[in-house]
Protein backbone atom coordinates (compact mmCIF):
# COMPACT_ATOMS: atom_id res chain seq x y z
CA UNK A 1 0.00 0.00 0.00
CA UNK A 2 2.64 2.53 0.92
CA UNK A 3 4.96 1.13 -1.60
CA UNK A 4 1.93 1.82 -4.38
CA UNK A 5 1.60 5.46 -2.91
CA UNK A 6 4.97 5.88 -3.16
CA UNK A 7 4.70 5.44 -6.61
CA UNK A 8 2.23 7.43 -7.25
CA UNK A 9 3.38 10.24 -5.81
CA UNK A 10 7.01 9.88 -8.15
CA UNK A 11 4.43 9.03 -10.97
CA UNK A 12 2.76 12.49 -10.30
CA UNK A 13 5.90 14.33 -9.21
CA UNK A 14 7.58 13.69 -12.40
CA UNK A 15 6.05 15.31 -14.98
CA UNK A 16 6.09 18.73 -12.68
CA UNK A 17 10.15 17.99 -12.45
CA UNK A 18 11.02 17.96 -15.69
CA UNK A 19 8.33 20.75 -16.68
CA UNK A 20 11.53 23.61 -15.95
CA UNK A 21 14.85 21.74 -15.94
CA UNK A 22 18.39 23.75 -15.26
CA UNK A 23 20.98 24.06 -18.34
CA UNK A 24 23.87 25.18 -17.01
CA UNK A 25 27.69 25.72 -17.27
CA UNK A 26 31.09 26.91 -15.55
CA UNK A 27 33.37 29.44 -16.44
CA UNK A 28 36.07 26.88 -15.83
CA UNK A 29 35.66 23.47 -13.86
CA UNK A 30 39.86 23.56 -12.53
CA UNK A 31 41.40 26.23 -10.42
CA UNK A 32 45.06 25.94 -10.66
CA UNK A 33 46.51 26.84 -7.23
CA UNK A 34 50.42 28.31 -8.62
CA UNK A 35 52.82 30.46 -6.70
CA UNK A 36 51.14 33.54 -7.54
CA UNK A 37 47.53 32.61 -6.72
CA UNK A 38 45.18 35.03 -4.90
CA UNK A 39 41.85 34.14 -5.21
CA UNK A 40 39.46 33.50 -7.91
CA UNK A 41 36.30 34.16 -9.40
CA UNK A 42 34.08 31.38 -11.15
CA UNK A 43 31.01 32.26 -12.95
CA UNK A 44 27.91 29.85 -13.10
CA UNK A 45 25.29 30.75 -15.54
CA UNK A 46 22.70 28.89 -17.24
CA UNK A 47 18.87 28.48 -18.65
CA UNK A 48 15.83 27.29 -17.96
CA UNK A 49 14.44 24.76 -20.26
CA UNK A 50 10.59 24.43 -20.47
CA UNK A 51 8.63 22.24 -22.02
CA UNK A 52 5.56 23.79 -20.91
CA UNK A 53 4.30 27.67 -20.58
CA UNK A 54 5.62 28.92 -17.31
CA UNK A 55 3.47 28.70 -14.06
CA UNK A 56 2.42 32.16 -13.42
CA UNK A 57 1.93 31.44 -9.30
CA UNK A 58 5.21 32.27 -7.76
CA UNK A 59 8.26 33.54 -9.71
CA UNK A 60 11.48 31.15 -10.16
CA UNK A 61 14.12 31.83 -7.61
CA UNK A 62 17.73 30.35 -8.19
CA UNK A 63 20.48 29.64 -5.21
CA UNK A 64 23.61 28.43 -6.16
CA UNK A 65 25.87 26.84 -3.56
CA UNK A 66 29.69 25.97 -3.66
CA UNK A 67 31.06 23.77 -0.90
CA UNK A 68 34.97 22.98 -0.19
CA UNK A 69 36.18 19.47 1.05
CA UNK A 70 34.48 18.98 5.06
CA UNK A 71 37.20 18.42 7.69
CA UNK A 72 36.05 17.84 11.73
CA UNK A 73 37.26 20.70 13.52
CA UNK A 74 37.48 21.66 17.49
CA UNK A 75 35.99 24.90 18.23
CA UNK A 76 37.60 26.13 21.76
CA UNK A 77 36.45 28.83 23.92
CA UNK A 78 39.17 31.11 26.30
CA UNK A 79 37.58 31.74 29.70
CA UNK A 80 38.42 33.17 32.57
CA UNK A 81 40.09 31.06 35.70
CA UNK A 82 42.03 31.94 38.39
CA UNK A 83 42.53 35.72 36.91
CA UNK A 84 43.60 34.53 33.52
CA UNK A 85 42.29 33.73 30.06
CA UNK A 86 42.83 30.17 29.40
CA UNK A 87 41.02 27.81 26.59
CA UNK A 88 38.70 25.77 29.20
CA UNK A 89 35.98 24.16 27.42
CA UNK A 90 36.17 22.53 23.28
CA UNK A 91 33.27 21.10 21.20
CA UNK A 92 34.38 18.47 18.38
CA UNK A 93 32.31 19.11 15.33
CA UNK A 94 32.07 16.07 13.22
CA UNK A 95 32.41 17.75 9.77
CA UNK A 96 32.37 21.47 8.59
CA UNK A 97 32.99 22.64 4.90
CA UNK A 98 36.59 24.46 4.45
CA UNK A 99 34.57 26.56 2.00
CA UNK A 100 30.95 27.67 1.96
CA UNK A 101 29.03 29.80 -0.13
CA UNK A 102 25.48 30.25 -0.87
CA UNK A 103 23.77 32.93 -3.79
CA UNK A 104 20.39 33.68 -4.20
CA UNK A 105 18.36 35.26 -6.14
CA UNK A 106 16.67 36.45 -3.32
CA UNK A 107 16.36 35.99 0.69
CA UNK A 108 17.06 32.85 1.47
CA UNK A 109 14.22 32.33 4.53
CA UNK A 110 11.70 33.51 1.48
CA UNK A 111 12.78 31.85 -0.90
CA UNK A 112 13.28 28.12 0.48
CA UNK A 113 11.18 26.75 2.87
CA UNK A 114 12.62 25.23 5.44
CA UNK A 115 11.29 21.56 5.07
CA UNK A 116 13.00 21.95 1.51
CA UNK A 117 16.29 23.35 2.96
CA UNK A 118 16.65 20.25 5.39
CA UNK A 119 15.77 17.95 2.86
CA UNK A 120 18.32 19.72 0.58
CA UNK A 121 20.64 21.07 2.99
CA UNK A 122 21.43 24.56 1.91
CA UNK A 123 21.90 26.87 4.64
CA UNK A 124 25.19 27.06 6.24
CA UNK A 125 23.40 25.32 9.22
CA UNK A 126 22.73 22.36 7.38
CA UNK A 127 26.32 21.97 6.60
CA UNK A 128 27.92 21.82 9.65
CA UNK A 129 27.14 18.81 10.81
CA UNK A 130 26.86 19.29 14.79
CA UNK A 131 25.13 16.36 16.17
CA UNK A 132 25.97 15.44 20.22
CA UNK A 133 27.43 18.87 20.26
CA UNK A 134 25.42 19.81 22.96
CA UNK A 135 26.72 17.37 25.51
CA UNK A 136 30.09 18.49 25.15
CA UNK A 137 29.99 22.22 26.54
CA UNK A 138 27.82 24.27 27.81
CA UNK A 139 26.12 27.00 25.59
CA UNK A 140 27.17 24.52 22.79
CA UNK A 141 25.08 26.82 20.12
CA UNK A 142 27.64 29.72 20.73
CA UNK A 143 30.41 27.78 19.49
CA UNK A 144 28.58 27.01 16.29
CA UNK A 145 27.65 30.91 16.11
CA UNK A 146 31.55 31.46 16.46
CA UNK A 147 32.33 28.95 13.94
CA UNK A 148 30.21 31.14 11.36
CA UNK A 149 31.30 34.39 12.73
CA UNK A 150 34.86 33.80 12.17
CA UNK A 151 34.87 32.02 8.96
CA UNK A 152 32.40 34.45 7.34
CA UNK A 153 34.69 37.27 8.85
CA UNK A 154 37.63 35.59 6.70
CA UNK A 155 35.64 35.11 3.18
CA UNK A 156 35.35 31.33 3.69
CA UNK A 157 31.70 31.34 4.30
CA UNK A 158 29.68 33.81 2.33
CA UNK A 159 25.97 34.65 2.01
CA UNK A 160 25.09 35.91 -0.40
CA UNK A 161 21.41 37.34 -0.79
CA UNK A 162 20.28 38.63 -4.25
CA UNK A 163 23.46 38.24 -6.01
CA UNK A 164 22.63 35.73 -8.88
CA UNK A 165 21.19 37.77 -11.45
CA UNK A 166 18.05 36.18 -13.34
CA UNK A 167 17.02 37.70 -16.11
CA UNK A 168 13.51 37.37 -17.84
CA UNK A 169 12.92 34.46 -15.46
CA UNK A 170 15.22 32.27 -18.13
CA UNK A 171 18.62 32.97 -17.67
CA UNK A 172 20.91 33.48 -14.62
CA UNK A 173 24.28 33.61 -13.52
CA UNK A 174 26.65 33.93 -10.26
CA UNK A 175 29.82 34.92 -9.53
CA UNK A 176 31.12 33.05 -6.18
CA UNK A 177 34.64 34.40 -4.85
CA UNK A 178 36.97 31.95 -4.18
CA UNK A 179 39.19 33.43 -1.38
CA UNK A 180 43.11 33.01 -1.24
CA UNK A 181 43.37 30.66 1.39
CA UNK A 182 42.07 27.87 -0.41
CA UNK A 183 42.52 24.18 0.20
CA UNK A 184 42.78 21.62 -2.43
CA UNK A 185 40.04 19.13 -3.30
CA UNK A 186 36.98 18.80 -5.21
CA UNK A 187 34.37 21.95 -4.89
CA UNK A 188 30.64 20.83 -5.25
CA UNK A 189 28.62 23.15 -7.32
CA UNK A 190 25.02 22.85 -6.33
CA UNK A 191 22.02 25.06 -8.49
CA UNK A 192 18.56 24.73 -7.32
CA UNK A 193 15.74 26.53 -8.81
CA UNK A 194 12.64 27.46 -6.75
CA UNK A 195 9.22 28.31 -7.06
CA UNK A 196 7.19 29.13 -3.73
CA UNK A 197 9.30 27.76 -1.42
CA UNK A 198 10.20 24.16 -3.60
CA UNK A 199 12.85 23.20 -5.24
CA UNK A 200 11.51 22.11 -8.71
CA UNK A 201 15.04 21.41 -10.09
CA UNK A 202 18.48 21.12 -9.43
CA UNK A 203 21.41 20.35 -10.66
CA UNK A 204 25.17 19.37 -9.30
CA UNK A 205 28.79 19.57 -10.68
CA UNK A 206 32.33 19.71 -9.12
CA UNK A 207 35.03 22.19 -9.48
CA UNK A 208 38.71 20.76 -9.04
CA UNK A 209 41.30 23.05 -7.00
CA UNK A 210 44.57 21.64 -7.31
CA UNK A 211 48.06 23.08 -6.37
CA UNK A 212 50.08 22.93 -9.70
CA UNK A 213 53.51 24.01 -10.69
CA UNK A 214 56.58 24.48 -7.56
CA UNK A 215 53.29 24.38 -4.94
CA UNK A 216 52.98 21.32 -6.28
CA UNK A 217 56.59 19.94 -6.80
CA UNK A 218 57.46 21.19 -2.78
CA UNK A 219 53.76 19.53 -1.29
CA UNK A 220 54.53 16.44 -2.73
CA UNK A 221 58.32 16.42 -1.77
CA UNK A 222 57.33 17.85 1.90
CA UNK A 223 55.04 14.83 2.13
CA UNK A 224 56.81 11.65 0.32
CA UNK A 225 60.01 12.39 0.70
CA UNK A 226 60.23 14.43 4.21
CA UNK A 227 63.59 13.87 5.15
CA UNK A 228 65.50 14.82 1.89
CA UNK A 229 63.36 17.95 2.19
CA UNK A 230 64.09 18.50 5.41
CA UNK A 231 67.85 18.52 4.82
CA UNK A 232 67.16 20.41 1.64
CA UNK A 233 65.42 23.03 3.69
CA UNK A 234 68.33 23.08 5.75
CA UNK A 235 70.96 23.24 2.69
CA UNK A 236 68.94 26.29 1.90
CA UNK A 237 69.44 27.89 5.08
CA UNK A 238 73.22 27.23 5.10
CA UNK A 239 73.65 28.61 1.75
CA UNK A 240 71.42 31.47 1.89
CA UNK A 241 73.27 32.52 5.86
CA UNK A 242 76.99 31.89 3.81
CA UNK A 243 75.88 34.07 0.79
CA UNK A 244 74.66 37.13 3.03
CA UNK A 245 78.11 36.63 4.76
CA UNK A 246 80.63 36.98 1.70
CA UNK A 247 78.27 39.16 0.04
CA UNK A 248 78.04 41.85 2.97
CA UNK A 249 82.45 40.76 3.16
CA UNK A 250 82.85 42.04 -0.63
CA UNK A 251 80.46 45.10 -0.30
CA UNK A 252 82.93 46.11 2.55
CA UNK A 253 85.97 46.21 1.12
CA UNK B 1 52.99 40.91 -4.29
CA UNK B 2 51.18 38.40 -3.28
CA UNK B 3 52.82 34.71 -2.77
CA UNK B 4 50.13 31.25 -2.21
CA UNK B 5 52.78 29.52 0.41
CA UNK B 6 52.26 25.26 -0.59
CA UNK B 7 52.30 24.02 2.94
CA UNK B 8 50.89 26.71 5.29
CA UNK B 9 47.79 26.83 2.21
CA UNK B 10 47.44 30.83 2.81
CA UNK B 11 48.28 33.57 0.34
CA UNK B 12 49.99 36.00 2.08
CA UNK B 13 52.35 39.71 0.66
CA UNK B 14 56.26 37.99 0.14
CA UNK B 15 57.64 41.62 0.77
CA UNK B 16 56.04 41.52 4.20
CA UNK B 17 57.53 37.96 4.72
CA UNK B 18 60.88 39.27 4.01
CA UNK B 19 60.93 42.49 5.99
CA UNK B 20 59.17 39.89 8.91
CA UNK B 21 62.44 38.10 8.21
CA UNK B 22 64.82 41.37 8.00
CA UNK B 23 63.79 42.35 11.52
CA UNK B 24 64.59 39.37 13.63
CA UNK B 25 67.17 38.40 11.83
CA UNK B 26 68.92 42.17 12.40
CA UNK B 27 67.82 41.55 16.38
CA UNK B 28 69.55 38.09 16.03
CA UNK B 29 72.92 39.55 14.39
CA UNK B 30 72.97 42.10 17.07
CA UNK B 31 72.35 40.27 20.46
CA UNK B 32 73.35 36.89 19.67
CA UNK B 33 69.48 34.93 19.86
CA UNK B 34 67.72 33.16 17.79
CA UNK B 35 64.80 35.05 17.13
CA UNK B 36 62.41 31.93 17.61
CA UNK B 37 60.14 33.72 20.51
CA UNK B 38 60.18 36.52 18.47
CA UNK B 39 59.22 34.90 14.82
CA UNK B 40 56.54 32.43 15.71
CA UNK B 41 54.11 35.60 17.51
CA UNK B 42 54.49 37.38 14.23
CA UNK B 43 54.00 35.03 11.80
CA UNK B 44 51.20 33.91 13.77
CA UNK B 45 50.05 37.40 13.70
CA UNK B 46 49.55 37.68 10.00
CA UNK B 47 47.52 34.00 9.43
CA UNK B 48 50.37 31.36 9.25
CA UNK B 49 49.09 28.42 10.81
CA UNK B 50 50.99 27.71 14.69
CA UNK B 51 52.47 24.38 13.59
CA UNK B 52 53.94 25.87 10.10
CA UNK B 53 54.87 28.68 11.99
CA UNK B 54 57.38 27.12 15.00
CA UNK B 55 58.78 24.57 12.10
CA UNK B 56 59.54 27.05 9.99
CA UNK B 57 60.82 29.90 11.80
CA UNK B 58 63.61 26.77 13.23
CA UNK B 59 64.52 26.85 9.34
CA UNK B 60 64.89 30.42 9.59
CA UNK B 61 67.09 31.13 12.71
CA UNK B 62 69.95 28.37 11.20
CA UNK B 63 70.00 30.78 7.90
CA UNK B 64 70.52 34.39 9.86
CA UNK B 65 72.65 32.26 13.01
CA UNK B 66 74.63 30.93 9.97
CA UNK B 67 74.91 34.47 8.54
CA UNK B 68 75.61 36.07 12.17
CA UNK B 69 77.96 33.59 12.90
CA UNK B 70 80.35 33.75 10.31
CA UNK B 71 80.28 37.64 11.28
CA UNK B 72 81.29 36.90 14.67
CA UNK B 73 83.97 34.27 13.51
CA UNK B 74 85.81 36.82 11.46
CA UNK B 75 86.73 38.58 14.89
CA UNK B 76 87.47 35.47 16.66
CA UNK B 77 84.44 36.17 19.33
CA UNK B 78 83.22 32.43 19.17
CA UNK B 79 84.29 30.22 21.97
CA UNK B 80 84.05 26.34 19.85
CA UNK B 81 84.67 24.47 22.67
CA UNK B 82 82.47 26.43 24.78
CA UNK B 83 79.89 25.78 21.98
CA UNK B 84 79.94 22.26 21.98
CA UNK B 85 80.15 21.89 25.91
CA UNK B 86 76.88 23.42 25.96
CA UNK B 87 75.53 21.32 22.64
CA UNK B 88 76.23 18.72 24.45
CA UNK B 89 73.70 19.06 27.09
CA UNK B 90 71.40 20.96 25.35
CA UNK B 91 70.36 17.82 23.48
CA UNK B 92 70.46 15.97 26.53
CA UNK B 93 67.96 18.84 27.71
CA UNK B 94 66.12 19.51 24.68
CA UNK B 95 65.40 15.28 24.66
CA UNK B 96 63.78 15.94 28.45
CA UNK B 97 61.85 18.89 27.34
CA UNK B 98 60.55 17.60 23.78
CA UNK B 99 59.10 14.56 26.22
CA UNK B 100 57.45 16.64 28.90
CA UNK B 101 56.16 18.99 26.00
CA UNK B 102 54.13 15.61 24.85
CA UNK B 103 52.86 14.96 28.34
CA UNK B 104 51.78 18.51 28.45
CA UNK B 105 49.79 18.19 25.56
CA UNK B 106 48.14 14.67 26.69
CA UNK B 107 47.02 17.28 29.55
CA UNK B 108 45.52 19.47 27.42
CA UNK B 109 47.10 22.54 29.20
CA UNK B 110 49.84 22.85 26.77
CA UNK B 111 49.44 26.46 25.62
CA UNK B 112 48.97 27.70 29.00
CA UNK B 113 51.58 25.88 30.04
CA UNK B 114 53.91 27.59 27.66
CA UNK B 115 52.72 30.74 27.91
CA UNK B 116 52.80 30.72 31.47
CA UNK B 117 56.65 29.58 31.09
CA UNK B 118 57.36 32.54 28.42
CA UNK B 119 55.72 35.31 31.42
CA UNK B 120 58.16 33.92 33.99
CA UNK B 121 61.22 33.13 32.76
CA UNK B 122 61.40 36.13 30.07
CA UNK B 123 60.17 38.39 33.14
CA UNK B 124 62.57 37.37 35.31
CA UNK B 125 65.70 37.15 32.81
CA UNK B 126 64.48 40.69 31.57
CA UNK B 127 64.20 42.28 35.03
CA UNK B 128 67.30 41.19 36.31
CA UNK B 129 69.60 41.81 32.76
CA UNK B 130 67.71 45.62 32.91
CA UNK B 131 68.92 46.62 36.42
CA UNK B 132 72.60 45.26 36.47
CA UNK B 133 73.12 46.69 32.73
CA UNK B 134 71.31 50.09 34.27
CA UNK B 135 73.52 50.09 37.21
CA UNK B 136 76.81 49.32 35.02
CA UNK B 137 75.74 52.24 32.62
CA UNK B 138 74.89 54.47 35.49
CA UNK B 139 78.23 53.73 37.13
CA UNK B 140 80.36 54.27 33.41
CA UNK B 141 78.32 57.99 33.29
CA UNK B 142 80.11 58.87 37.04
CA UNK B 143 83.20 60.53 36.61
CA UNK B 144 86.11 59.85 38.39
CA UNK B 145 85.04 56.62 39.76
CA UNK B 146 86.97 53.64 37.24
CA UNK B 147 83.64 50.50 37.23
CA UNK B 148 85.93 47.72 38.99
CA UNK B 149 85.81 44.78 36.68
CA UNK B 150 86.63 41.75 38.23
CA UNK B 151 87.48 38.99 35.68
CA UNK B 152 87.47 35.89 38.15
CA UNK B 153 85.56 35.78 41.14
CA UNK B 154 86.81 32.47 42.95
CA UNK B 155 83.84 30.66 44.32
CA UNK B 156 82.23 26.98 44.71
CA UNK B 157 82.06 26.81 40.73
CA UNK B 158 86.29 26.81 40.36
CA UNK B 159 86.22 23.79 42.77
CA UNK B 160 84.50 21.67 40.79
CA UNK B 161 86.21 18.74 38.65
CA UNK B 162 86.99 18.04 34.79
CA UNK B 163 88.57 21.88 34.30
CA UNK B 164 88.96 22.79 31.13
CA UNK B 165 90.48 26.31 29.13
CA UNK B 166 87.98 28.57 27.20
CA UNK B 167 90.74 30.20 25.37
CA UNK B 168 88.62 32.62 23.31
CA UNK B 169 86.20 33.51 26.86
CA UNK B 170 89.35 33.58 29.06
CA UNK B 171 88.17 31.20 31.29
CA UNK B 172 89.73 28.32 32.94
CA UNK B 173 86.34 26.80 34.86
CA UNK B 174 85.33 23.04 35.33
CA UNK B 175 82.88 21.65 32.17
CA UNK B 176 79.98 21.14 34.63
CA UNK B 177 78.49 24.17 35.38
CA UNK B 178 78.42 24.97 30.88
CA UNK B 179 77.13 21.46 30.74
CA UNK B 180 74.36 21.89 33.47
CA UNK B 181 73.50 25.43 31.88
CA UNK B 182 73.31 23.86 27.80
CA UNK B 183 70.78 21.37 29.57
CA UNK B 184 68.66 23.51 30.77
CA UNK B 185 68.64 25.91 28.28
CA UNK B 186 68.02 22.56 26.13
CA UNK B 187 65.11 21.67 28.70
CA UNK B 188 63.56 25.10 28.58
CA UNK B 189 64.15 25.44 24.52
CA UNK B 190 62.40 21.74 24.19
CA UNK B 191 59.09 23.04 26.23
CA UNK B 192 58.38 26.17 24.95
CA UNK B 193 59.82 25.69 20.80
CA UNK B 194 62.28 27.75 20.87
CA UNK B 195 66.41 27.84 20.71
CA UNK B 196 67.03 29.35 24.05
CA UNK B 197 69.24 31.90 22.76
CA UNK B 198 67.55 34.72 24.88
CA UNK B 199 67.95 32.48 28.13
CA UNK B 200 71.36 31.18 27.31
CA UNK B 201 72.58 34.75 26.55
CA UNK B 202 72.26 35.76 30.24
CA UNK B 203 73.12 32.37 31.16
CA UNK B 204 76.69 32.86 29.87
CA UNK B 205 77.31 36.42 30.71
CA UNK B 206 75.86 36.22 34.26
CA UNK B 207 76.38 32.30 35.44
CA UNK B 208 79.58 31.60 33.60
CA UNK B 209 81.07 35.05 33.76
CA UNK B 210 82.02 35.34 29.77
CA UNK B 211 82.77 38.35 28.28
CA UNK B 212 79.74 39.82 26.03
CA UNK B 213 81.26 40.10 22.88
CA UNK B 214 82.15 36.30 22.85
CA UNK B 215 78.80 35.75 24.23
CA UNK B 216 77.00 36.36 20.89
CA UNK B 217 78.75 34.43 18.53
CA UNK B 218 79.28 31.21 20.78
CA UNK B 219 75.29 31.78 21.26
CA UNK B 220 74.43 31.61 17.46
CA UNK B 221 77.09 28.73 16.98
CA UNK B 222 74.64 26.45 19.75
CA UNK B 223 71.99 27.82 17.96
CA UNK B 224 72.28 26.93 14.91
CA UNK B 225 72.87 23.09 15.26
CA UNK B 226 70.10 22.82 18.01
CA UNK B 227 67.61 24.37 15.54
CA UNK B 228 69.02 22.63 12.38
CA UNK B 229 68.22 19.48 14.50
CA UNK B 230 64.73 20.82 15.15
CA UNK B 231 63.67 21.72 11.78
CA UNK B 232 64.56 18.31 10.14
CA UNK B 233 62.51 16.71 13.19
CA UNK B 234 59.46 18.88 12.09
CA UNK B 235 60.23 18.39 8.57
CA UNK B 236 59.67 14.59 9.14
CA UNK B 237 57.51 14.00 11.96
CA UNK B 238 54.68 16.83 11.13
CA UNK B 239 55.13 17.94 7.57
CA UNK B 240 55.10 21.40 8.69
CA UNK B 241 58.13 23.16 7.57
CA UNK B 242 57.41 25.45 4.38
CA UNK B 243 60.11 26.29 2.34
CA UNK B 244 58.40 28.91 -0.12
CA UNK B 245 57.77 30.78 3.45
CA UNK B 246 61.45 29.64 4.73
CA UNK B 247 63.01 31.25 1.52
CA UNK B 248 61.51 34.47 1.85
CA UNK B 249 62.20 34.92 5.53
CA UNK B 250 65.70 33.46 5.08
CA UNK B 251 66.66 36.35 2.00
CA UNK B 252 65.35 39.20 4.22
CA UNK B 253 67.15 37.21 7.95
CA UNK B 254 70.51 36.88 6.72
CA UNK B 255 70.50 40.48 5.37
CA UNK B 256 69.17 41.59 8.55
CA UNK B 257 72.14 39.60 10.45
CA UNK B 258 74.97 40.88 8.85
CA UNK B 259 73.42 44.56 9.51
CA UNK B 260 72.40 43.58 13.52
CA UNK B 261 76.15 42.13 13.79
CA UNK B 262 77.55 45.42 12.55
CA UNK B 263 75.28 47.52 14.47
CA UNK B 264 76.37 45.39 17.82
CA UNK B 265 79.72 46.12 17.13
CA UNK B 266 79.13 50.39 17.69
CA UNK B 267 77.38 49.59 20.79
CA UNK B 268 78.91 49.00 24.40
CA UNK B 269 78.01 45.71 26.12
CA UNK B 270 76.34 47.32 28.56
CA UNK B 271 73.91 48.85 25.75
CA UNK B 272 73.65 45.55 24.24
CA UNK B 273 72.53 43.86 27.50
CA UNK B 274 69.89 46.37 28.46
CA UNK B 275 68.57 46.86 24.69
CA UNK B 276 68.33 42.74 24.83
CA UNK B 277 66.79 43.12 28.47
CA UNK B 278 63.92 45.60 26.90
CA UNK B 279 63.39 43.32 23.85
CA UNK B 280 62.78 40.12 26.70
CA UNK B 281 60.80 42.14 28.94
CA UNK B 282 58.32 43.43 25.92
CA UNK B 283 57.84 40.21 25.29
CA UNK B 284 56.84 38.95 28.66
CA UNK B 285 54.49 41.55 29.03
CA UNK B 286 52.91 41.27 25.30
CA UNK B 287 51.99 37.32 26.52
CA UNK B 288 50.88 38.82 30.41
CA UNK B 289 48.69 41.26 28.49
CA UNK B 290 47.42 38.51 26.63
CA UNK B 291 46.19 36.15 29.51
CA UNK B 292 45.21 39.01 32.02
CA UNK B 293 42.85 40.72 29.52
CA UNK B 294 40.06 39.77 27.86
CA UNK B 295 40.90 38.70 24.17
CA UNK B 296 38.39 40.38 21.76
CA UNK B 297 37.88 36.36 20.64
CA UNK B 298 37.08 34.26 22.93
CA UNK B 299 36.85 31.03 20.35
CA UNK B 300 39.56 29.40 18.22
CA UNK B 301 39.38 27.35 15.36
CA UNK B 302 42.00 24.19 15.08
CA UNK B 303 41.57 21.68 12.50
CA UNK B 304 41.40 18.00 13.03
CA UNK B 305 39.63 16.47 16.27
CA UNK B 306 41.02 16.65 19.60
CA UNK B 307 41.25 13.85 22.06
Amino acid sequence: MIRALALAMTLLALPAAASETIVAGLSQSRVSITANFDGSEILIYGAVKRDAPEPEDAPMQVIVTVEGPSTPLTIRRKEKTAGIWINRSSVNVGSAPSFYAVATSGPLDKILSSTENLRHKVSLDQVISDVGITAQAENSDDFITALKRIRIADGSYRLDDNSVILKEQTLFRADVQLPANLTEGAYRVRILLTRDGKVVDSSEQRIFVHKEGLERFLFNMAKQQSFLYGLASLAMAVVAGWAASAGFRLLRR
Amino acid sequence: MQLYLPIAEVSINAFLLTGIGGIVGFLSGMFGVGGGFLITPLLLLIGVPPGIAVATGANQVVASSISGVLAQFRRKAVDVPMGLVLMSGGLVGSWIGSKVFAWMTALGQVDLFVQLSYVAFLGVIGTVMFVESARAIWRSKRPGTVPVRRAHTHGWMHRLPFKMKFRASGLYISVLPPIAVGTFVGFLGGIMGVGGGFILVPAMIYLLGMPTKVVIGTSLFQIIFVSGFTTVLYAVNTHTVDMLLALLLIVGGVIGAQIGAQVGLRLKAEQLRILLAILVLAVAIKIAFDLLFQPSELFSINIGRLS
